[in-house]
């Protein structure tokens, strides 16, 4: 047995991989491939079902009749992302940088949730979205908001509860790069005079604040020009008083496999979310989904439930291809740049 | 920075700008963890509220009563246990799988470690809704036993499918830069490779496998999008959830919430303390 295998070294590797991919080829690949056959599907789930060719009109009719929540789909998953990244880079950035001795305990509070149930998390968050809740009841009583103000129900609850799940998904990628930088280059840059970086922080912050409150503005239904100007006037604050030339020329370059690395993990799950939407929204938030999932386990609609997955993976999948081939596929499946 | 400028009045400025950019980063961190946090909070909460009705959202008193009684729901017992086995069973399979691939891809070079990398890292780019869709097809589509009707056997199928490319990551992680070293002093020293591999290169590789395992059942145990579609008539702990948010959600299950928060805080910190032993030992 021993001296076989040393005649034969080239079988041990497939040897340790077989049990493994086997299960991934039956249980991943092949289910997939089911799926796109069942995307050519006509009938019921009563009556049985049968493939034909001339079902592609499948794809057409789903897509038209879901066209308003896949765009909404897109929509709130890069408002989510968005956000998740303004708010996790400072938090990366000061517990990689400026973290000390706390540095894993501050780790530790930014995977905590993840350490209860993902539904309990998003049931918790309505309670504090909700019309009398934490938030905005005691708003309401000193007056600050009108009592029929709300936001539980509306866009933004559902893109807030996304941001809010995955949140940890984009702090520990930007925490990982942030952390590898030298400090040293930091401080060359700094010993090469790059100081403040003003007026051009100002004027970048209030360019791009005013692009994403605009878009932002729009993805919730919100006036647009309010949000595009207090977040303009925000960006401008921001970037006067925080973004340095050793920022802008060596941290954040050197951060950005993480922000990739963070805006895919986040972008994805995002996408297919349909509890955030469910729970935190009304039926015109509603997101692909939903719209899957009632398909698949409510109305028994295979074909047309499996033409919409198709499409959501196929297009998923180009993207990261797209994304792999501007970065480097070891770059995403290993996590380190 | 220098001395020079910090003494003039311009300096006195640029230091207060200075604090200010400092603290400011400290306030926001500080708020990012409250963010954080707040859910927990309230689940938390939660478990000690005594409400009027079957809703449990809003904060009517504090009793210890469903704490007394955490398993006092039809149903919620045996949710938790298959919730458990589920975990455990495909946390042991997926470990296995994943750790013999991870070894493969690191330390050989074949013909298909390209095909085998992107078999790896698809099913972790796939949405999880289309996993599961995907696999409630397959399971109609053959339409009988032991895929149809839909399990605890389906549900686990799915969980050892997602959690094999997570153990591979982090097995991988801690297979690149192993010490290689160590291995050819032991085949030196007559060791033949089987004992090398139990001997040496298993107990470094250990803590990767521990940690891809404890990933794993992390995974696997509050999975619901997948098991939703492949679960059928069965409940886990997160499909009960999900069932009884439909008319209210009984104050047992933030019991059990907080309780399984409370057992994973405290495996998190004690397996970083004896960390942080082990690495003050070999420092010392």
């Amino acid at each position: 047995m021993g001296g076989w295998i040393k005649r034969h070294k080239w079988v041990v590797p497939y040897a340790l991989l077989a049990p493994g991919m086997l299960w991934l080829i039956v249980f991943y690949l092949y289910p997939s491939i089911q799926m796109f056959i069942a995307s050519f599907w006509s009938g019921t789930l009563e009556t049985g079902f049968t493939f034909s060719l001339s079902n592609w009109t499948n794809y057409p009719d789903a897509l038209s009749a879901s066209s308003a929540q896949f765009i909404r789909s897109i929509l709130y998953a890069a408002a989510a992302t968005l956000l998740t990244f303004l708010i996790a880079y400072p938090l990366a950035y000061t517990i990689a940088f400026k973290g000390g001795r706390y540095k894993a305990l501050l780790l530790f509070l930014v995977v905590a949730p993840f350490f209860t149930s993902f539904l309990l998390r998003t049931i918790s968050w309505k309670l504090i979205l909700s019309d009398n809740g934490i938030i905005l009841g005691p708003l309401k009583a000193v007056g600050i908001l009108p009592p029929e103000f709300r936001l539980l129900a509306e866009p933004i609850a559902v893109v807030s509860g996304i941001t809010y799940n995955f949140l940890p998904f984009m702090t520990l990628p930007i925490y990982v790069a942030v952390e590898k930088i030298d400090h040293r280059l930091v401080e060359a840059a700094k010993d090469l005079y790059a100081g403040p970086w003003r007026p051009g922080g100002a004027i970048a912050g209030l360019l791009v604040g005013g692009v994403l409150g605009g878009v932002l503005g729009y993805i919730f239904e919100y006036p647009v020009p309010i949000w595009a100007a207090s977040w303009a006037i925000a960006g401008a604050i921001i970037g006067w008083a925080f973004i340095s030339e050793s920022f802008t020329r060596v941290t954040f370059p050197l951060s950005l496999p993480g922000v990739f690395a963070g805006s895919l993990l986040t972008f994805i799950p995002a996408i297919g979310d349909y509890v955030n939407a469910e729970y935190l929204g009304n039926p015109t938030t509603s997101m692909i989904g939903n719209v899957i999932q009632n398909k698949f386990l409510v109305q028994n609609d295979y074909p047309a439930a499996s033409a919409l997955s198709f499409i959501l993976l196929a297009g998923i999948l180009i993207a990261v291809a797209i994304y792999a081939r501007a970065l480097g596929t070891e770059n995403l499946t290993t996590g380190h740049g | 920075m220098t001395t020079a400028e910090s003494s003039s009045q311009p300096g006195a400025l640029r230091r207060t700008v200075r604090r200010f950019d400092g603290s400011a980063l400290y306030i926001f961190t500080a708020l990012a963890v409250v963010y954080l946090l707040l859910p927990v909070f309230v689940i938390i909460l939660f478990s000690f509220n005594d409400p009027a009705g079957k809703t449990n959202t809003t904060w009517q008193g504090f009793t210890l009563k469903y704490w007394m009684d955490p398993l006092g729901v039809p149903g919620i017992a045996n949710a938790i246990f298959l919730s458990l086995v589920i975990a455990f069973i495909s946390t042991i399979v997926a470990t296995a799988l994943g750790t013999l691939i991870a070894l493969a891809l690191v330390r050989y070079e074949f013909r298909l470690s390209g095909a085998t990398n992107a078999l790896i890292f698809i099913p972790m780019a796939t949405p999880e809704i289309v996993l599961g869709a995907s696999l409630l097809t397959m399971f109609v589509s053959i339409g009988g036993a032991p895929f149809f009707p839909l399990s605890a056997f389906t549900i686990l199928i799915a969980h050892i499918m997602f959690n094999i490319s997570y153990v591979v990551v982090t097995v991988r992680a801690r297979l690149t830069g192993f010490p290689r070293h160590l291995e050819e002093a032991a085949m030196d020293l007559g060791a033949n490779e089987w004992l090398t591999f139990w001997k040496v290169t298993f107990p470094l590789i250990l803590p990767g496998i521990v940690a891809a395992g404890l990933l794993a059942f992390s995974l696997s145990i509050d999975d619901f999008v997948i098991t939703n579609f492949t679960a059928g008539k069965t409940q886990t702990f997160p499909m009960f959830i999900y069932a009884k948010n439909r008319i209210g959600i009984p104050v047992q299950v933030n019991v059990i919430g907080t309780i399984i928060f409370l057992i994973a805080v405290g495996t998190v910190g004690v397996t970083t303390l004896a960390r942080i032993r082990a690495d003050a030992r070999a420092r010392s």
